[in-house]
């Protein structure tokens, strides 16, 4: 199971996997092989705007917006690259994050932050997938997607419109949770809900999509609705804060080139990223 | 020395050969105002207004008290029409320091994208390439000590270039060339806002006896050119460059003192990726100062290697370190003792260990960071602690501290102890 609800809106979903035959119960590991696509995978490309308000404990509110765009290396649902160009506040503004992620659990993701006001491209190391992204309460993880692997899959329940998955990671020392359960939209399979436990079943932390629209777009000439998260929240119900993360201006198939994600771009970033 | 409130002719260049471009690609009929506005996005406006307040921390019979006090207003300015972008960015402040106003053009370009395989960017602009984290092999743009060490921001550190910068991309490597019109040195230690060892009068000196160079200010022959040839293979990034031009802070005297900055050659690679769970970097540079290739002139700097090998990694969640190690060799050593003409003879090997800790607490909104560097060899160090705090997406706080030691006057960090400072900063950005 991916823990991507976040990456949900850089991805678009295959016409087909719509229309599965309620009578027929798939297994966990197809559901979450579904999810994972329709949460991180849709199509070869997209692009939007994100907008995170970030609330803390005493109210204080902090935000955060950038320009994204993803493209897949292949159709295997694997390698992944994004761009992500800031535009507030004003400390990282027209920064730009790249991330060229690896789906292979042996490699890690590259990443290059640029800063322009040195005109300095700095290689970041890239162990600890689980921490805070710009502060929020989403994860590096939450934005490029925890991949099956990490984790064992278990369907434990089925309700009118969800499955109900317990995700218990392959490695327990790599990460702050024991398992995690997920609510899967039984028609879209997008990730409706995540629930992080740790030890003694100690709910800790919540990601909820809390608007979910159809975005149309064209695949192969043809028009297309894909599920998309526009509207999601994280909790952390330890220190008491919330991020709520806005999409907008979402578009898929929009012919970004891999060009876009190479040095040269992360310099002067594209137009695709600036508008 | 920099010449204030000058707008350059090269930015005016720029801005004239940007209007004509734009003046191509509006049809001539057409031309009126209103369709040439259009052409333009909306402008976008930033900036920050930042109070900054630092005092020694000993006794400098040379210098003030007060080692930074500045008002500062800096101003952003950015457009982009379907051909080009244009910025500038310019910083205006009150010195107490030297008692002046003072008005610094931080960047004034324009970039275009001609085809698939060219990026140009032409005008007043800041410059970065190579792979040490504040430490400079084969980037020759200009650095501003000077700023880092008062405790500015480290955006400061960085001086702008007046050059052209054209990029050409191909599949088997991509190629860079700067060149720069008219000589840009660093914004060395002047004596202005820091003291430092005068070798000659083998003592320190400060703001009453600054030093005085002759820098190579003939535009279209005191330039500089420098290149970089670089690919990424497999996330390696592998790099070769090379740069023509002058040694970026005084590299040598006339018989009477005055500072010169001699003829410098400097050709050198990088190679920087992933190594384990964090990313391993290597440099190397040779340093041929062509007025002196003997090194048997004790008025101009040897030739010199130089080599950088570092490594950064997470050590804990938010928590990252980065070590480094530094060499400068002296290439013509003997000749170099041969020739001393009394005074402190540096060492073959001159090598610096970096290191700096970075910490994030409060949701990212507090860092603690430390950039330190020490010299076994010249048995000194140099220490910047910071505290920075958003208080508000807006309200950012700031204190540190610049700390230099060293067992004798005359090396390198040493010769600044009398400089050791502390400082605090509070910026409203807009």
């Amino acid at each position: 199971m991916k823990t991507g609800i976040f990456a949900v809106v850089f991805s678009l979903v295959v016409g087909t996997g719509f229309a599965e035959d309620l009578s027929t119960v798939p297994t966990a590991d197809e559901i979450v092989r579904k999810a994972n696509h329709v949460s991180l995978y849709q199509g070869v490309d997209s692009k939007g705007t994100v907008t995170m308000t970030i609330t803390d404990r005493q109210g204080r509110v902090r935000k955060r917006q950038f320009n994204m765009l993803r493209r897949d290396d292949d159709q295997s649902d694997h390698d992944q690259k994004y761009f992500v160009l800031f535009q507030s506040p004003a400390d990282v503004r027209k920064m730009v994050f790249m991330v060229h992620k690896h789906a292979d659990l042996k490699k890690d993701d590259d990443r290059w932050l640029y800063m322009p006001s040195l005109d300095l491209v700095k290689r970041i190391a890239a162990s600890d997938k689980r921490t805070s992204f710009v502060g929020s309460d989403f994860l590096y993880e939450d934005i490029s997607g925890r991949s099956p692997d990490e984790d064992k899959h278990e369907l434990i329940r089925t309700t009118d419109h969800h499955y109900i998955l317990k995700n218990i990671p392959e490695n327990p020392e790599s990460v702050e949770f024991e398992y995690y359960i997920v609510h899967v939209d039984k028609k879209t399979f997008m990730p409706m809900k995540m629930q992080f436990f740790k030890t003694g079943d100690r709910l800790y932390r919540v990601i909820e999509s809390t608007k979910l629209e159809g975005i149309q777009a064209e695949e192969n000439g043809k028009q297309v609705i894909y599920p998309t998260v526009t509207e999601s929240v994280a909790r952390d119900l330890e220190n008491g804060s919330a991020t709520k993360v806005v999409f907008s201006n979402i578009r898929y198939n929009v012919g970004l080139s891999g060009k876009l994600f190479t040095e040269r771009y992360l310099r002067r970033p594209p137009r695709d990223a600036m508008r | 020395m920099r010449k204030r409130f000058q707008v350059n002719a090269l930015v005016v260049l720029s801005v004239t050969l940007a209007l004509t471009f734009c003046e191509f690609h509006v049809h001539a009929a057409e031309m009126n105002w209103k369709s040439f506005q259009d052409q333009f996005s909306p402008p976008e406006i930033q900036g920050f207004l930042e109070l900054r307040a630092g005092c020694r921390t000993q006794e400098d019979s040379q210098q003030k008290d007060i080692s930074v006090m500045e008002t500062r207003l800096q101003a952003e300015l950015f457009t982009y029409t379907d051909w080009a972008e244009f910025k500038y960015k310019g910083d205006v402040w009150a010195d107490a320091v030297t008692e002046k106003g003072d008005y610094d053009t931080r960047e004034i370009w324009f970039f275009s994208r001609p085809s698939d395989f060219l990026d140009v960017k032409i005008g007043r602009q800041v410059l970065t390439w190579g792979t040490g984290d504040l430490v400079f092999l084969n980037d020759l743009f200009p650095k501003d000590w000077q700023s880092y060490f008062i405790g500015r921001d480290k955006e400061y550190l960085k001086a702008p270039s007046d050059a052209a910068k054209v990029s050409y991309f191909t599949d088997l490597a991509n190629i860079d060339v700067v060149y720069t019109p008219k000589f840009d040195p660093d914004r060395f230690i002047t004596g202005e806002y820091i003291s430092y060892w005068d070798p000659e009068q083998k003592r320190l000196v400060g703001r009453d006896e600054r030093i005085s160079t002759d820098t190579p200010d003939r535009w279209f022959q005191d330039d500089e050119i420098a290149a970089r040839i670089y690919r990424n293979i497999n996330n390696y990034e592998l790099a070769v460059y090379g740069y023509r031009g002058f040694w970026k802070r005084p590299g040598g005297q006339t018989p009477d003192g005055v500072g010169i900055f001699p003829d410098l050659n400097v050709y050198g690679a990088s190679l920087r990726g992933q190594v384990g769970p964090g990313i391993g970097n290597i440099e190397s540079a040779y340093y041929q100062s062509a007025d002196d290739e003997g090194g048997s002139d004790p008025l101009i700097n040897n030739s010199e290697m130089r080599y950088l090998i570092g490594y950064t990694q997470d050590l804990a969640k938010d928590f990252n370190t980065s070590l480094q190690y530094y060499i400068e060799q002296m290439l013509n050593y003997r000749e170099y003792k041969k020739h001393l003409a009394g005074g402190n003879a540096r060492d073959r090997f001159r090598q610096v260990i970096t290191l700096q800790l970075t910490k994030l607490l409060m949701n990212q909104n507090l860092e603690l960071h430390l950039s330190s560097y020490y010299s076994p060899s010249d048995r000194d160090a140099y220490l910047r602690p910071n505290i920075h705090y958003k208080y508000t997406d807006k309200i950012t706080m700031e204190a540190g501290a610049n700390i230099f030691t060293g067992k004798e006057p005359h090396t390198f960090f040493g010769q600044f102890e009398n400089n050791t400072n502390i400082y605090v900063a509070v910026r409203y950005s807009f």
